[in-house]
């Protein structure tokens, strides 16, 4: 159901410098409130964790329920000290893991 | 302001909207009584002092599908002054949790924006833990046109 992560990470950067990281994926995020046309509720089918990393240290998470919008955006920063790879992790509730890297150059 | 018909037809959703928010204006108070409730417990008893955070929510939203909040913490995320989380409660949802964002050293600092869903006109609460255990808080209130929860 989900599909296309897009990251938006600066090429390059200075060392210690605080960058700001964009992430958006495709997914309809079922809140689980509504109902379908017989009046039974559908189940909730959302992205329940984001998390990102850099050179595998962990740098962002975040743990959403169903009042995230569909295709959750999430915005934050990062402090880049040594050039790297930033790897971006999105966990459904069915279980379906989708991951997007995107490389920065520090110095 | 030309009125065509879609104008016309937003407007009619609104008014309905608002009459909703009216009837269902007790279990908002459920709610609100929940998040304190989890805010104490945050807090080790007592309510996270109202400083520091800064929720940034627009005024009135138009639409409750998709409302911009930003959120931030005055803090430098270095040893002593470190910002653990921040969580995002929305009083007058049918599920009052929204968020929770967790930052670390290498975050540089505790700042994050996203889109939520609001159902109708509501408060929206942010509380910041920090490393050291303390709590801080902030709350707005966004007027919200058309409810985001779907039915």
């Amino acid at each position: 159901m989900a599909s296309k992560p897009r990251v938006k990470v600066p090429k390059n950067a200075a060392a210690g410098e605080v960058i700001t990281i964009k992430t958006l994926i495709n997914h309809n995020m079922e809140s689980g409130q509504r109902k379908d046309k017989d009046g039974n509720p559908i189940p909730r089918m959302i992205i329940n964790k984001f998390t990102a990393e850099f050179n595998g240290q962990p740098v962002f998470s975040a743990d959403m329920h169903g009042a995230i919008s569909a295709n959750p955006y999430m915005e934050f920063t990062a402090k880049v000290n040594e050039s790297g790879t930033f790897k971006f992790t999105w966990v459904d509730d069915d279980g379906a893991i989708f991951t997007a890297e995107s490389e920065i150059t520090v110095g | 302001m030309k009125m065509n018909r879609r104008d016309a037809l937003t407007f009619a959703a609104g008014a309905a909207a608002s009459v909703l928010a009216i009837s269902s204006g007790s279990r908002a108070f459920a709610n609100a009584e929940e998040i304190d409730k989890k805010l104490m417990e945050l807090a080790g008893g007592g309510m996270p002092e109202t400083a520091k955070v800064m929720l940034n929510t627009p005024e009135i939203a138009e639409n409750g599908n998709t409302v911009p909040v930003s959120v931030s913490v005055d803090s430098t995320m270095a040893d002593g002054d470190m910002v653990e989380s921040i969580t995002l409660y929305a009083d007058g949802n049918p599920n009052p949790d929204v968020v929770t964002f967790h930052f670390t050293a290498m975050s540089g600092s505790a700042v994050a924006n996203t889109r939520m869903r609001l159902a109708k006109t509501q408060n929206v609460i942010a509380v910041a833990k920090m490393a050291d255990g303390s709590t801080y808080m902030d709350k707005k209130q966004v007027k919200v046109t058309i409810g985001g929860c779907g039915g």
